[in-house]
């Protein structure tokens, strides 16, 4: 197999659009990816076929949503290399965090501690500092390199034997680091921690084999990876899901309910607790199998061409500065950068005259921004379907602001 | 559209920096943040009577935050907090969220009506000073 991205942009009707007279050049996918025809085509056989609630009725629709819903947890533990038993279907990333904040976190006394790092998104941050509130829990940092990467090397140092999770970013949605799971899956097992990772800006990127990376949880949200809004997955391993209770209460998460007591589901459903986002979620199972289909070397080589070409052309533009690491070594195709004397917010939006989207702002990670004593940054995010025209189209705009707005 | 935004009287506003810096001794002091977009004003007046005799801002914010705390810098001595109302009623109508035609300076945010998004950029300043006058 090989990489085509032309055929790659034939998939995604969105990219042939022209707005006020430009073409899209869309590279703002950490924030929100676009969806392919594969995906859309599976919601709308959903919602025109077999529109039904899941797992209760006995109707015909009824079965086939359900059958739908349950095929999509399969092609997403195949995407992931798990049982689909594994898998639970959330709201979002954040949603994925949450539950585990909460549900793991019943299973946490007060003074065991959590290791997080600088570099985390608010939403890997904030349920943790809640969790502090109800329970009495520790929160660590581990510190980041001048090059935006978790550093690693002071793992040692703040793992004690009351560290019970090590919860950290598996690509940051800033710098684009790709973090050494290696490395911290074996610190953990030193103090016997569990390993959780946010995988929001990892699994766009590709099939992952969750077993053979050895952590705990994973999680990552549908948007990102070509998946509708309004689905999240959180996988754990099957000794965590059992022994964690439920976060929410409600329909379908319940063994047997009496006026005086509740049982649990088994996992999964015990944490999908009402009706799940059906449509979306059949998406999310469609657009593992989209991705599934590429040839990753292929397509990770044409990713990283791109970044080279944003690192090689941002260098050439005066007052650049990247955060991040400043090779393709140990990064994944997020790329943030600083214009000297250009508010990030103005080179986006200067951007967007260009026909070219990207984020702008602190990321939702403003303890890193504080690290750098930033006010934010400018983000480029690049998906499959990015190609050279979209990076050209890039660096004309940020050496346009380069002249106008200096 | 956004090289509209960007226009020469915008951005020379904010290249003024005019105002930009502190008080050596403020009666008040107050910072607003942007939570979305991570912008930071910071005002300080010196009061005299109720009215604004000297302001100074600090802003960590964008062209258009900046421009828009130099205007309100250049406009606010002499007022009081309902003579600063009456200023902010004519930098929405600049932006477009109340009818009318915009005084100058602030007639010359009238390329940000377009971009809601921003409208919260013009206002942050005025947020700030809302806070150090109350």
């Amino acid at each position: 197999m090989s990489f085509d991205v032309a055929a790659v942009r034939r998939e995604f009707p969105i990219l042939s659009e022209i707005i006020d007279g430009r073409p899209v050049h869309y590279l703002d996918n950490g924030a929100s990816a676009q969806t392919p025809l594969a995906v859309l085509d599976a919601v709308r056989r959903y919602e025109t076929t077999s529109r039904a609630n899941v797992l209760r009725g006995v109707h015909r629709l009824a079965e086939r949503a359900t059958e739908l819903y349950e095929d999509a947890r399969t092609d997403v533990a195949n995407f992931l290399g798990v049982q689909p038993m594994e898998i639970v279907f959330t709201g979002g990333c954040t949603a994925a965090i949450n539950l585990v904040s909460y549900a793991y976190g019943q299973l946490l006394k007060r003074g065991d501690r959590i290791l997080l790092s600088e570099l985390e998104h608010h939403s890997n941050i904030v349920p943790w500092q809640l969790l502090r509130q109800r329970a009495g829990i520790e929160l660590d940092m581990l510190p980041v390199t001048p090059d935006g990467q978790i550093d690693l090397g002071a793992l040692p140092s703040l793992l004690t034997s009351e560290t019970k999770l090590i919860s950290l970013a598996h690509v940051s949605n800033v710098t684009g680091a790709l973090l050494d799971v290696r490395k911290v899956v074996e610190a953990a097992k030193s103090v016997g921690a569990k390993v959780m990772l946010d995988g929001a800006q990892r699994a766009p990127h590709g099939p992952l084999d969750l077993y053979a990376l050895g952590v705990d949880f994973y999680v990552f949200a549908g948007h990102k990876a070509y998946a509708p809004n309004g689905v999240g997955v959180l996988w754990a391993k099957p000794e965590l899901l059992e022994a964690m209770p439920p976060f929410h209460g409600g329909g379908s998460m319940i063994g047997r309910v009496t006026l005086a007591e509740t049982t649990w589901a088994p996992p999964p459903r015990r944490f999908e607790a009402g009706t799940p986002p059906i449509g979306p979620a059949i998406g999310m199972g469609a657009a593992c199998n989209w991705m599934a289909g590429l040839d990753w070397t292929a397509t990770h080589d044409h990713e990283m061409g791109l970044v080279q070409r944003v690192l090689d052309g941002l260098q050439k533009i005066d007052g650049t500065q990247i955060l991040g690491p400043a090779s393709l070594q140990n990064r994944y195709p997020v790329v943030s950068f600083m214009l000297d004397g250009v508010h990030p917010h103005d080179v986006a939006q200067t951007l967007d005259s260009f026909g070219v989207a990207v984020r702008a702002g602190h990321h939702c990670a403003q303890p890193l921004m504080d690290r750098f004593d930033l006010d934010g940054t400018t983000r480029v995010s690049i998906a499959p379907y990015n190609d050279n025209s979209d990076i050209d189209a890039l660096l004309t705009g940020v050496r346009h602001v380069a002249k106008t707005l200096r | 559209m956004s090289d509209e935004l960007y226009q020469a009287r915008i951005v020379a506003l904010a290249k003024s920096k005019a105002g930009a810096g502190k008080l050596a001794a403020p009666t008040k002091s107050a910072r607003r943040d942007n939570p979305l977009c991570g912008d930071r004003v910071t005002i300080d007046v010196r009061l005299d009577g109720g009215k604004i005799a000297e302001i100074a801002h600090q802003v960590r914010g964008c062209l258009l935050c900046q421009a828009s705390a130099v205007a309100l810098a250049s406009s606010a001595v002499g007022r009081d907090a309902a003579g600063v109302a009456e200023l902010r009623h004519d930098a929405e109508r600049a932006i477009g969220r109340e009818a009318g035609k915009a005084h100058e300076p602030f007639d010359a945010f009238e390329p940000v009506a377009g971009h809601k998004s921003r409208h919260e950029c013009v206002l942050l300043p005025f947020e700030a000073l809302k806070d150090a006058l109350s």
